[in-house]
């Protein structure tokens, strides 16, 4: 795209776009770090992911500035104007992320120091590949947004399907593990809810691609590429 | 990025900007000089005001100094017994119509010349005016009561006596003046005549009255005809006609026009006017046609400059309101022209005032005694009046001449002033 | 849209001598819209709105090809009255230009030509029905003897709308009416143009964008003369379907 008349305007919304990415890759790293000290298990390391958080809010707040200077001074238009609202919204999804990582974190000594600590629940070998999968989606949607890219964006979406089938397994199976080990019913039950996390994080992936979707293209996405989510919300009401 | 005042101005890039020094000493002569030519400037500037107000000074002063001799008389005073000469006119003759007949049918003017020569001896009636009987005449009629009765009055002496009394004359006249002096019957005073009276051979009755009325009539015929043309010439050159080659050409042909030397324009009067039209000759009609032609192309000028001042968004206002074109004009864009146009009128008008040459080729150089009163009446007007008598041998002429100046002057006057009243009266501020 | 458009445009092009300055435009403008022309100088947004109330006629050169139609009628026909198509379009222009007359001869000048107050008392309800529609009422009311040019800027912009609107038009063209004012001023009229909306249609030109949002219910995107796009106000600004008209508007013009 044609560069602004005005080059500080094009300076803003650079600065704009790195901050989110430098806020998406935080996040990123919080998710692998988090499952990473789940799996060793390393409550230091839980700990530092539970500190480093706070970073990504204080990004937030930053971006949420930019946003409403560059509305203030630029009156930014169409485009423009689409890409600094979702920008806006973006850094609080991916904050909202950053949360989910950081509850993660905090689970790990939960689980690790419980009574039969130091044994090894097994599925709890499938997480990395499913946390994988879903920061996989966060930097595919913030990789969508750098690029305003909506066909990106719309296989963010698409694959979020891939994430809830995976989630509804694991919950099958830590179900089952939990029936054929009760002694470990209150760790396996942190496990879930590790698990329900990544699967918020893909959702909130997906709404992250959703609002790269309206920003690229300037309308909203057609609801047969969001089936995966509808189905998934009917599942979370019931 | 500098690392500070003294850096080293050797290694500095070429493209990186040296702050300039405004102290510098080059900088300084260069600022000095610049002041040194403003100075200058308003020097040369205040120089040049100075000069024309300076000669302006001096006409005003040389035409003041001679001319307001025209305005003084010299008199004598004439003892006169009218009872003694018998004169066969009565009370009620004198009174009302039909008296300047009478009294002169009577024998005024040999009566006064008896009580002249009765005064100052034989010579004496030869130092009276020709108009000395008159002014007797004039007081009988305000005061009938002299036909009976002794009385002195002041009346002119002659254009010679008159000079010689007031300044120097030829010595014969010199040595009357002296001796009448020592009889202390010599007194100066204003000559309202001159303003009521008109053109004569005998400078102490000229007046200057005739060729005032006779310019009067010429510039009012002007006015009358080359302002309603001027005007809807340029009002229609302005706002009607369509811009292509016939209008530059009538441009081009009017600019012209307002250059063409005024004497084509009174050989233009007399081919047309009174060789093919058969008009009368000298007639302030035929003059004021002549002046209207001159005139036209100064007023078509000055107004279509003042219409294009009118600002077109106030055209676009009362067109957008739904004015048609004619409303446009008249309602918004010649009054506020106005100021403008009559400027340019009066300017026009002045320079049609002060014109002699194309009315010496209709005619208009006769003497003329009597005051026009109808348009077609034998008229003169004040410059060729002045162009007249300045060529009059007679010395008398010579302050009557500036005299006649400073009426043209003031008459001069009076338009501008009127031109300035005009404009500040009608002019709108937008 | 119930009614048929207040004005239609078909087809239009304008000419100045051999120079199209407008390029087959065809725009429809509703009764009660505001209808905002944008687009860089020079786009011949202004000369389009001069042609709907034929007020390029005064310019010898142009030429108009197509059709405008005011109420179905065409305003270009030869059995047209120009002076009254411009009764019923009215126009205010970018610097505000009042008569050089009193505030009421201001208001009262077009009444008064179009011959529609009887009497004295009738030309005084207008004058004053029209400054008050104009939001100038309290603020000249005991001055009305005054000249119009005496005003503030924004005042006088506000004596023209009031001007243009005593002659009762159905269509009122603002050529740019806020670029020589302040925002106060500015935003005056504004919330005037708000008010005046659905009695009067309503085309405004105007360079700013923000204005053009703020005012008109469509925006109409001209560029070389080209109607590039013509939309509901609230998809031109936030989703443009043109690029020109993208680039335009997010100030990524050349």
């Amino acid at each position: 795209m044609v560069d602004h008349t005005v080059k500080a305007f094009d300076a803003d919304i650079g600065q704009l776009r790195g901050l989110i990415s430098q806020m998406g890759g935080l996040a990123e790293d919080a998710i692998a770090q988090a499952i990473l000290a789940l799996q060793r298990p390393d409550p230091v390391l839980a700990r530092k992911v539970d500190a480093d958080d706070k970073a990504i809010d204080a990004i937030e707040r930053e971006v949420e500035r930019l946003a409403v200077r560059i509305i203030a001074l630029r009156a930014p238009m169409a485009v423009d104007l689409r890409e600094v609202v979702a920008a806006m919204k973006i850094a609080s999804v991916v904050e909202r992320i950053g949360d989910y990582a950081k509850n993660i974190a905090r689970r790990v000594p939960m689980i690790e120091g419980a009574e039969g600590g130091g044994h090894r629940i097994e599925p709890i070998s499938i997480l990395p590949s499913m946390a994988a999968m879903a920061s996989g989606m966060v930097r595919q949607a913030l990789d969508a947004f750098a690029a305003r890219d909506p066909d990106a964006a719309v296989r963010v979406v698409e694959s979020d399907k891939a994430l809830d089938d995976f989630y509804d397994s694991i919950f099958r199976t830590l179900v089952t593990y939990m029936v054929e080990n009760p002694r470990t019913i209150s760790q396996v039950a942190h496990l879930l809810f590790v698990a329900k996390n990544l699967e918020r994080i893909g959702d909130h992936a997906t709404n992250v691609a959703e609002m790269v979707y309206f920003a690229a293209s300037g309308s909203q996405m057609a609801d047969h590429h969001r089936g995966g989510t509808l189905s998934q919300s009917a599942e979370e009401q019931r | 990025m500098n690392n500070g005042p003294d850096t080293d101005t050797v290694g500095r890039p070429p493209s990186e900007r040296r702050p300039t020094d405004w102290k510098a000493a080059a900088v300084q002569r260069r600022t000095r000089r610049r002041y040194a030519a403003e100075r200058r400037f308003r020097l040369i500037g205040l120089a040049a005001v100075w000069l024309s107000a300076g000669f302006l000074a001096l006409l005003l002063a040389s035409m003041l100094t001679q001319g307001i001799g025209g305005f003084r008389q010299t008199r004598i005073a004439l003892p006169i017994d009218l009872a003694r000469e018998h004169l066969p006119v009565t009370g009620d003759q004198v009174r009302g119509r039909g008296a300047d007949l009478a009294l002169a049918g009577a024998g005024l003017e040999n009566a006064v010349d008896h009580a002249a020569t009765a005064a100052y001896g034989a010579e004496a009636p030869d130092w009276l005016s020709d108009g000395a009987w008159l002014v007797v005449r004039d007081a009988v009629k305000r005061d009938p009561s002299l036909l009976r009765r002794p009385a002195t009055i002041d009346v002119p002496v002659t254009s010679a006596i008159d000079i010689a009394a007031r300044r120097d004359g030829p010595a014969a006249a010199e040595a009357v003046v002296a001796r009448l002096q020592a009889r202390g019957v010599l007194s100066v005073g204003w000559n309202l005549g001159f303003l009521t009276s008109s053109d004569s051979t005998d400078p102490t009755r000229v007046g200057i009255w005739g060729a005032l009325k006779g310019s009067l009539l010429t510039m009012m015929v002007t006015l009358l005809l080359a302002f309603p043309v001027g005007v809807f010439a340029a009002l229609y050159l302005e706002e009607y006609a369509p811009r292509n080659r016939w209008t530059d050409i009538i441009e081009v042909s009017i600019n012209n026009l307002a250059a063409v030397p005024s004497i084509i324009f009174g050989l233009l009067g007399l081919a047309v006017f009174l060789n093919t039209m058969h008009l009368p000759r000298s007639a302030p009609i035929v003059g004021g046609l002549t002046l209207a032609l001159m005139t036209m192309p100064v007023i078509v000028i000055a107004g279509r400059n003042a219409i294009k001042a009118v600002p077109p968004s106030i055209r676009d206002a009362a067109l957008a309101v739904g004015a048609s074109p004619v409303q446009v004009v008249f309602d918004h864009v010649l009054p506020l022209a106005l100021p403008g146009i009559l400027t340019g009128t009066i300017i026009g008008m002045a320079r049609a005032l002060g014109e002699t040459a194309p009315l010496l080729m209709i005619g208009m150089r006769a003497f003329i005694a009597a005051p026009p009163s109808r348009l077609a009446d034998p008229a003169t007007v004040l410059p060729v009046q002045i162009f007249l008598w300045s060529d009059q041998v007679d010395r008398g002429f010579v302050e009557k001449t500036s005299a006649a100046i400073i009426v043209l002057l003031v008459f001069l006057l009076a338009m501008n002033g009127l031109a300035i009243y005009l404009r500040n009266r009608f002019e709108t501020r937008w | 849209m119930t009614f048929p458009p207040k004005i239609q445009a078909r087809d239009v092009s304008v000419f100045y001598g051999d120079t199209r300055a407008i390029d087959h435009v065809s725009i429809d403008v509703a009764q009660d819209n505001v209808v905002a022309f944008i687009g860089p100088s020079g786009c011949g947004k202004s000369t389009f709105l001069r042609t709907l109330n034929r007020m390029n006629d005064t310019v010898a050169s142009a030429r108009v090809d197509g059709q405008i139609l005011l109420d179905g009628e065409d305003i270009y026909a030869p059995d047209m009255d120009v002076v009254q198509l411009r009764a019923r379009v009215g126009m205010v222009f970018q610097k505000p230009n009042p008569f050089p007359k009193s505030i009421y001869e201001n208001v009262a000048y077009g009444p008064r030509i179009h011959g529609l107050a009887a009497a004295r008392a009738d030309l005084d309800e207008m004058v004053e029905r029209s400054l008050r529609r104009a939001g100038l009422w309290d603020e000249v009311k005991d001055r009305l003897d005054d000249s119009g040019t005496a005003l503030s800027g924004g005042q006088q912009q506000r004596l023209c709308i009031a001007r243009a609107i005593a002659v009762d038009p159905e269509v009122i063209l603002m050529d740019e009416p806020c670029s020589a004012l302040d925002p106060i001023a500015t935003a005056k009229i504004e919330e005037l143009i708000h008010e005046l909306k659905g009695r009067y249609a309503i085309v405004i030109v105007t360079h700013n964008m923000q204005q053009a949002a703020r005012v008109s219910q469509q925006t109409a995107f001209f560029h070389l003369g080209q109607l590039v796009e013509f939309a509901p106000t609230s998809d031109i600004f936030t989703n443009p379907r043109e690029e020109r008209t993208r680039d335009y508007i997010t100030g990524r013009y050349g």
